[in-house]
């Protein structure tokens, strides 16, 4: 059976990325996380235009695709905020303090963990352990790891961000 | 198959009865009349092993097994209805009837569900786990079929029966533990697949009245699934 | 390729050098990252630059030091000063005073039990090489054991050696690692798998993060060698996508063993090859269940398959694969250099070797530290760990993580080792420890890994879908003072049959924690359903 491969959802340059990850992994269905990884990496979410080409690129099912990208928790069908703030909440952490740090940021800001704030300016996380828990409680800024942080240290950082 | 396949003989609740050694026990203990039961498991779909009801006990092994799944051995000695086996099965049930919400006086399928059969089957007579009640919705998109999420016990048999048999993968599973649903394509309405062929075997798979056809009245709700082990073997045959 | 020319092939990549008078060697961990060792590195420099010290002084970047507590740390040699909590602004001070009396202010004593008590073979390498250079790893006898195996020895004989020296799997369950082996090497078949598990998921775990980005040379050679005694030419490396410095400095690696001939095609000019990739896990602990990762390298959700039957007979695409941790595989070069006779006689009987231990919660000197099997509690968190910090008072150590279980007073002068800790209600686990103080309730932390569980598990099979979430809510009424007696008998009774009917080892073990704390602080449950209080004042009661 001959196999087209599909064209990507737009013009955007950033696709080529995406296919030279499953390119790289000859368009294999077994390659669906990388892709998906891929996906997120370049676009910061994994939108449902995204999924379809995906899909058709590697010959996985719909559902299928659906159902790995929805059980990862890395992966987010959402856009995320400008910011993303991610609280540890690995046992050390949890220990040291780390549900204050969420709750300062909750409150302040008005978000529950997994939501982002209206103006899409910052977007609150937790993780299950960062794997820096010598530093806890260890909260992530933008990507940045932070170790030893107080509820008032990270509304500090976050104030620096919404501040503008 | 070209090689001659072993016979082995092993004991089921202290019965002598023999079974190919690519047989599980619960394939041998069917042939012999000796009830385990199950839910996740349909003959004709591949086992997964999930449902935990099957689980059997085997002199020796210090782990329950689950008898869908377990190729039987020579000399195998397997117990199926100890005391303890027979709380931990009502135990699954009490925890499915509490996960979401199976209320049989009002259900489509009252009088033809597994799940209310193997309660009465098993004994379970009392839910000691508090209801859940989660809110589940109820999609009727599609033109003739129904799923219902509050009557769904993840089974996954329609997840099956849709990528074996009919092959054309429209159900899976998203997101995980227990916020775990079925969903078909990219969890759009049933009604909007674009990969659906209505062909209702996920329907007629289905133990409860999740999945269920419109228009029936209750005492037409039979499900048809003669179809599943005559495909499956002419499947294997053309392979 | 013997050591001999393996040595002379790094050299001739890095070029004769000068040995440099002073040698500053900065932890860049991530640990030490995130506290700002790249800053204080790069100020290094600039001081360095400025005062024309260049050919005399090098700074180099190592792996971790262990004490994450004191971090940015690092070490001047061949002064061999370490010091502790350094900034930007003390880079002139420490150029300064370079070859003469150090700066007595950031100086971190290294006669202190923390370094003194432990004993080096998986993390003999962190903190001391560049785990950015091949060469580093060499200079320190990296790849001799690879070299060796394959020209003097045959897979049999490797297994023999690993089997002699005892080691048992170090991510948690302690198989046997020569009888693992040993088993995918006589399963049938041409195409065979090496696996090496570090989807590292347990909280408050960061053993093989450290391992793999102070010394990820280690962990290839060992699945390497792991791949000749069975029979495998390609290899896999699941990480954690929430680790990413430790995917980057080991795709550097593969590419630099690569180019050397250590890895890939015809390894050291034999017929032996071996490939590896990395995949890249997606934040699900489950998937550091052997079965599930397994689905999850196959593109799949990671939802485990019942065992039997095993990996090592069907595995990855249903073929013959072995599955070994991180720690597991950084063990095996030192037991084929040193003798599996060697590794043996370190430990105790049933254990043998070190274990690599994450010391964390509330405890002075948290970090990373590797102690000999049969040390005992008090040991390590008393002596290694310098007690509990601001006067606080020990309570418990929890050990395995969700898997685990916590450990009262009354045990702090047993022996750390597998059968030890399983008969107090543990397990060693991959070796998180966290210590708590009066300040932690009991009932809280086996809520909190209850919840883990709840939000970890697959999905799956009912026990651990809908068993776990029952028992979380039943914890969340004991908390919150809303339960009766009633409720703590339901609760026993789910942990039974959760335990025993679970597909996995996940639903298995998640009754572990609730167990454990019930066997030694059932008065802290109590408390919360009779009196309605929480003894160590944590719990917020809801009328």
């Amino acid at each position: 059976m001959h196999f087209t491969k599909p064209s990507p959802p737009s013009d955007d340059k950033r696709w080529r990325i995406v296919e030279a990850t499953m390119r790289r992994h000859g368009y294999s269905p077994n390659a669906l996380i990388e892709t998906l990884h891929s996906v997120q990496q370049t676009f910061g979410y994994l939108e449902t235009e995204a999924l379809e080409y995906v899909s058709k690129a590697l010959r996985v099912p719909l559902s299928k695709v659906y159902g790995v990208a929805t059980f990862y928790h890395f992966f987010t069908l959402k856009p995320q905020g400008e910011h993303t703030c991610v609280v540890c909440m690995g046992t050390a952490c949890y220990i040291k303090g780390a549900p204050q740090v969420v709750a300062a940021i909750s409150e302040k800001y008005q978000i529950q963990p997994g939501e982002t704030t209206a103006d899409g300016k910052l977007s609150l996380l937790t993780a299950r352990c960062i794997g820096a828990c010598g530093l806890a409680p260890a909260v992530v800024f933008d990507g940045e790891v932070a170790g030893k942080v107080t509820p008032d240290e990270a509304l500090q950082r976050i104030g620096r961000w919404t501040d503008q | 198959m070209n090689q001659p396949v072993r016979v082995k003989t092993l004991k089921i609740d202290d019965r002598d009865v023999s079974g190919r050694e690519d047989e599980t026990i619960l394939e041998v203990a069917r042939q012999n009349g000796i009830f385990i039961p199950t839910l996740c498991n349909l003959e004709g779909l591949t086992p997964i092993g999930a449902c935990r009801l099957c689980l059997v006990e085997i002199k020796g092994v210090s782990r329950l097994l689950p008898a869908c799944v377990t190729r039987v051995e020579e000399g195998m000695e397997v117990y199926t209805q100890s005391e303890r086996l027979q709380k931990y099965r009502r135990m699954v049930l009490e925890l499915l009837f509490s996960e979401r919400n199976h209320i049989c006086s009002v259900c489509v399928v009252n009088g033809h569900c597994e799940l209310q059969s193997m309660a009465q089957i098993l004994g379970m007579t009392h839910v000691s786990v508090p209801y859940r009640f989660p809110r589940l919705p109820v999609d009727a998109s599609h033109e003739r079929f129904v799923v219902d999420h509050n009557r769904c016990i993840l089974c996954t048999r329609c997840v099956r029966v849709c990528d074996e048999i009919e092959g054309a993968h429209t159900w899976d599973v998203m997101g995980r533990g227990i916020d775990s649903r079925v969903i078909t394509d990219l969890n759009q309405p049933w009604g909007e697949s674009e990969t659906c062929t209505s062909c209702g075997k996920c329907v007629n798979v289905c133990p409860t009245g999740a999945l269920f056809e419109k228009g029936k009245p209750v005492y037409e709700r039979l499900k048809k699934r003669q179809f599943l082990p005559y495909l499956t073997m002419m499947r294997e045959e053309r392979r | 390729m013997t050591p001999e020319e393996l040595r002379k092939l790094a050299e001739s990549q890095e070029g004769a050098r000068p040995e440099p008078r002073h040698r500053i060697k900065i932890c860049v961990a991530a640990g030490c990252l995130s506290a700002g060792s790249d800053r204080v590195r790069e100020a290094l420099q600039n001081e360095i630059a400025q005062r024309g010290l260049e050919g005399e002084c090098e700074v180099k970047g190592v792996g971790c030091l262990g004490l994450c507590t004191a971090g940015p740390l690092m070490l001047v040699e061949p002064d061999g000063v370490m010091y502790q909590n350094v900034t930007e602004t003390d880079a002139a001070d420490i150029v300064q005073s370079l070859g003469k009396k150090p700066v007595e202010r950031l100086v971190c004593p290294s006669d202190m039990s923390f370094f003194t008590k432990q004993y080096k073979i998986v993390l003999e390498n962190s903190g001391v090489i560049d785990p950015e250079k091949i060469e580093d790893y060499i200079a320190r006898d990296g790849y001799t054991a690879l070299a060796r195996v394959l020209e003097d020895m045959s897979p049999q004989d490797v297994i023999d050696e690993i089997t002699r020296s005892g080691l048992r799997g170090r991510g948690g369950a302690g198989y046997p690692t020569g009888l693992k082996w040993s088993t995918v090497a006589k399963a049938g078949g041409s195409r065979k798998f090496v696996i090496c598990n570090a989807d590292e998921g347990d909280p408050g775990a960061f053993m093989d993060r450290s391992v793999l980005e102070s010394d990820p040379h280690r962990v290839l050679e060992g699945m390497a060698i792991a791949a000749y005694a069975v029979g495998a030419s390609q290899g896999f490396l699941y990480v954690r996508a929430e680790y990413p410095l430790a995917v980057k400095r080991l795709r550097t690696a593969i590419r630099q063993a690569e180019r050397l001939g250590l890895l890939g095609n015809n390894i050291c000019g034999t017929t032996f090859s071996f490939h590896v990739d990395i995949r890249l896990g997606a934040g699900a602990f489950v998937c550091g269940e052997e079965t599930a990762l397994i689905a999850s390298i196959e593109g799949k959700r990671g939802q485990p398959r019942p065992r039997p039957p095993y990996p090592a007979e069907y595995g990855l695409w249903g073929y013959p694969t072995l599955i070994n941790n991180v720690e597991t595989f950084a063990n095996v070069a030192p037991i084929i250099r040193n003798g599996g006779d060697w590794f043996a006689s370190i430990g105790t009987e049933k254990s043998k070797g070190t274990k690599v231990f994450a010391l964390a919660g509330r405890v002075k000197n948290t970090g990373l530290i590797e102690v000999p099997m049969g040390i005992t509690l008090r040991e390590i968190i008393f002596d290694i760990g310098g007690g509990i910090p601001d006067g606080h008072q020990f309570k418990a150590v929890q050990t395995g993580g969700p898997s685990g279980g916590c450990i009262p007073e009354q045990y702090l002068d047993m022996p750390v080792d597998y059968e030890s800790l399983a008969k107090v209600g543990s397990i060693m686990g991959s070796g998180g420890m966290i210590v708590m103080d009066e300040t932690s309730c009991m009932v809280d932390v086996a809520k909190f890994f209850m919840d883990f569980c709840v939000t970890e598990s697959c999905g799956k099979c009912v026990p651990c879908r809908v068993g776990t979430a029952q028992m979380y809510h039943l914890l969340d009424k004991i908390t919150s003072g809303q339960a009766t007696m009633d409720d703590l008998a339901l609760l026993e009774e789910l942990c039974d049959m959760v335990k025993y009917t679970s597909l996995c080892g996940l639903g298995q073990t998640a009754p572990n924690p609730v167990l454990s704390t019930l066997q030694y602080f059932r008065d802290e449950y109590i408390a919360h359903i009779v009196d309605k209080q929480c003894p160590a004042g944590v719990c917020q009661m809801r009328h």
